[in-house]
């Protein structure tokens, strides 16, 4: 029963951070309704931006700490908003096949420009003091889980409010809704298209960072095998629903924590592909999503 | 080659013949460039079938390749010393034969396997699943300890060569063109334009985009025979997701459902990096650069040159 906790405890702090990556992709698919294969990269960014930040703030202190996540969140949204502009703005009226493929694109020059100069992977400084608190019944509860689940359902609120009760959330569900009819009635679609991919993105590297306090050894290619997931958890929560691709990263972690602890764990990693054929041939709109009917 | 299939496949397969004695003059590096671009080629020409004229959006590729490459080399490493002992000359090639036709084979049933729960599913959600097959497929691989587990399978006879690369990608061009240019091979073309016309129509679309997966894995299964008896080592690392998007782009770069096209696009994304070669550590982030040019400037494929065909539709 402990050790059945602990797990859960576990896998809810990585599925926090599964759910912050798959918010990006939720939110980028439900205004474009493309798959934004750099969206993992910018995860990678993300980590070392915080590697590189640190360097200017005390580490180990909750001050710091926040610094670098706004300033990494800040550099990645503007990451974001010119990938957006330069590579995928000018397909906007084009097939979604060839946006995905410039989208693979930008996903392979982030890598590989990064690999050019970082050959070996770096370490993680770890950013925030680190304490472990035993609970009672022998549960060990980390410090750095409680900081990824805490900022993880901060940023979830805090997401839920701008979608909800903000002009720019307003104007992000009705461009989701129909392009169209927003831009009639006087939205600017590009403009509501740029904050959606600097929001993502500012996602993405909190992500990134939360991440990379857990597993401290950053490399170029770290985020996509996080990415893919990150991306299924966001199909299985039903893909354009923000509090879906929540659920969907949280199930994920748990799933993928307890697989990791059983005789299988050579096979966590096709979990989640299993988990999302299978929603995908019962449930193809996702858990939270909205069933559509296709019209003729 | 519409007008008379069987004519250019008979002096396609004498070419290939020819040429293939010419293999032995050739730089060993050269010749295998040559043969990688075949290979490629007959992936690209395959996925093509299933990404292009049917439609259907596949990203799980290189999991067939994958099936095609473990099973043949199987084949040729544990079942064939069994089976004949002390093998030479013709009997080697007919072994290789054999073993890169099972490779097909299980691929192909792969394809069923794979194509029937997920064909139900449209655009975005099929890529995703093929994607995630593709690295089921992976998964399950690495865990066979009989097949070499993480290591994957080493020391496989080097039996690939001019002509038999020569022949499977004749023979992928003929049977995809000569499949999509029948009069049953509009259904898939079909199935692409507007699949509720085409069940309008009395198309039986599940019928067609299962018959384009298996056709195309099989392909992939042979692709994969001949890449594995070629590089002599084989591990799942090599087939994951980079590998079915790189096929991807050859399909998507050549044109859509344009197989000339998408031949010449393997054959010049085979040899880019080759040609990047001496500027080895920037050579991925070249070729890169040049993708998402080559997308933003020539959306439709860079050997698109018929500008009044009815433009893909994509779902």
């Amino acid at each position: 029963m402990i050790e059945f906790l602990q797990q859960i405890i576990n896998g809810v702090g990585l599925g926090a951070i599964y759910a912050l990556i798959a918010l990006g992709y939720t939110m980028v698919y439900g205004v474009l309704r493309f798959i934004n294969f750099a969206h993992s990269d910018v995860f990678m960014v993300g980590a070392f931006s915080g590697y590189l930040f640190s360097r200017f703030f005390q580490i180990e202190s909750i001050f710091g700490g926040v610094m670098v996540m706004i300033l990494s969140m800040g550099l990645c949204a503007l990451l974001g908003m010119t990938i957006e502009r330069l590579a995928y703005r000018p397909l906007r009226n084009s097939s979604k096949l060839n946006v995905l493929i410039t989208a693979i694109g930008v996903s392979l020059f982030l890598e590989y420009s990064f690999q050019i100069k970082l050959t070996k992977p770096l370490l993680f400084p770890a950013l925030f003091p680190v304490k472990s608190f035993l609970l009672p019944g022998g549960i060990i509860l980390s410090s750095t889980q409680i900081l990824v689940i805490g900022m993880t359902l901060f940023l979830i609120v805090l997401l839920q409010y701008i979608v909800l009760y903000t002009k720019i959330g307003t104007a992000m569900r009705a461009v989701s809704f129909n392009p169209t009819a927003a831009s009639l009635v006087g939205i600017n679609n590009d403009v509501v298209i740029s904050f959606t991919f600097g929001l993502g993105s500012a996602l993405a590297a909190a992500g990134g960072i939360l991440y990379a306090l857990n597993y401290p050894s950053i490399e170029p290619l770290m985020g996509v095998l996080p990415g893919l997931k990150a991306f299924v958890a966001a199909v299985v929560g039903g893909i354009g629903n923000i509090p879906g691709a929540a659920l969907g990263g949280l199930l994920l972690g748990v799933i993928e924590t307890f697989v990791n602890g059983s005789p299988y764990s050579t096979y966590t990693d096709a979990i989640a592909f299993i988990l999302l054929i299978f929603i995908l041939i019962f449930r193809p709109a996702g858990l939270l999503g909205k069933v559509t009917v296709e019209k003729v | 080659m519409q007008h008379r299939p069987k004519t250019f496949l008979i002096g396609a397969l004498a070419c290939a013949l020819g040429t293939s004695f010419l293999a032995p003059y050739l730089n060993p590096y050269y010749l295998d460039v040559i043969l990688t671009v075949g290979i490629n080629i007959v992936l690209a020409v395959s996925l093509n079938l299933v990404n292009g004229y049917t439609g259907q959006f596949s990203l799980g590729h290189a999991g067939f390749m994958a099936i095609g490459a473990y099973a043949s080399a199987a084949f040729t490493l544990f079942a064939a010393p069994a089976i004949f002992p002390n093998a030479n000359g013709w009997v080697t090639q007919a072994v290789f034969f054999l073993a890169l036709l099972l490779g097909g084979g299980i691929a192909a049933a792969a394809g069923i396997v794979v194509g029937a729960p997920s064909l139900r599913l449209k655009g975005d959600y099929l890529a995703i699943v093929t994607l995630g097959f593709g690295e089921i497929i992976r998964v399950l691989l690495r865990n066979v300890d009989s097949l070499g587990g993480a290591l994957g399978l080493n020391g496989i006879p080097f039996y690939t060569n001019l002509f038999w690369v020569a022949v499977w990608a004749i023979l992928t061009i003929y049977v995809v063109l000569a499949l999509v240019h029948s009069t049953f091979g509009r259904g898939f073309l079909a199935v692409r334009d507007d699949e509720v016309a085409a069940e309008a129509m009395g198309i039986n679309t599940t019928r067609y985009k299962i018959i384009a997966f298996v056709v195309s894995a099989f392909f992939a299964g042979i692709a994969g025979g001949l890449y594995g008896h070629l590089k002599s080592s084989i591990d799942p690392k090599g087939f994951d997701f980079m590998r079915s998007i790189e096929i991807v782009v050859m399909v998507i770069l050549g044109g859509m459902a344009n197989t000339r096209g998408v031949i010449l696009a393997a054959i010049l994304l085979t040899l880019l990096p080759e040609v990047l070669r001496p500027v080895a550590e920037y050579r991925m982030v070249i070729y890169s650069l040049l993708l998402i040019i080559l997308m933003l400037t020539r959306p439709q494929g860079l050997f698109s040159f018929r500008s009044n065909r009815p433009s893909v539709r994509t779902p």
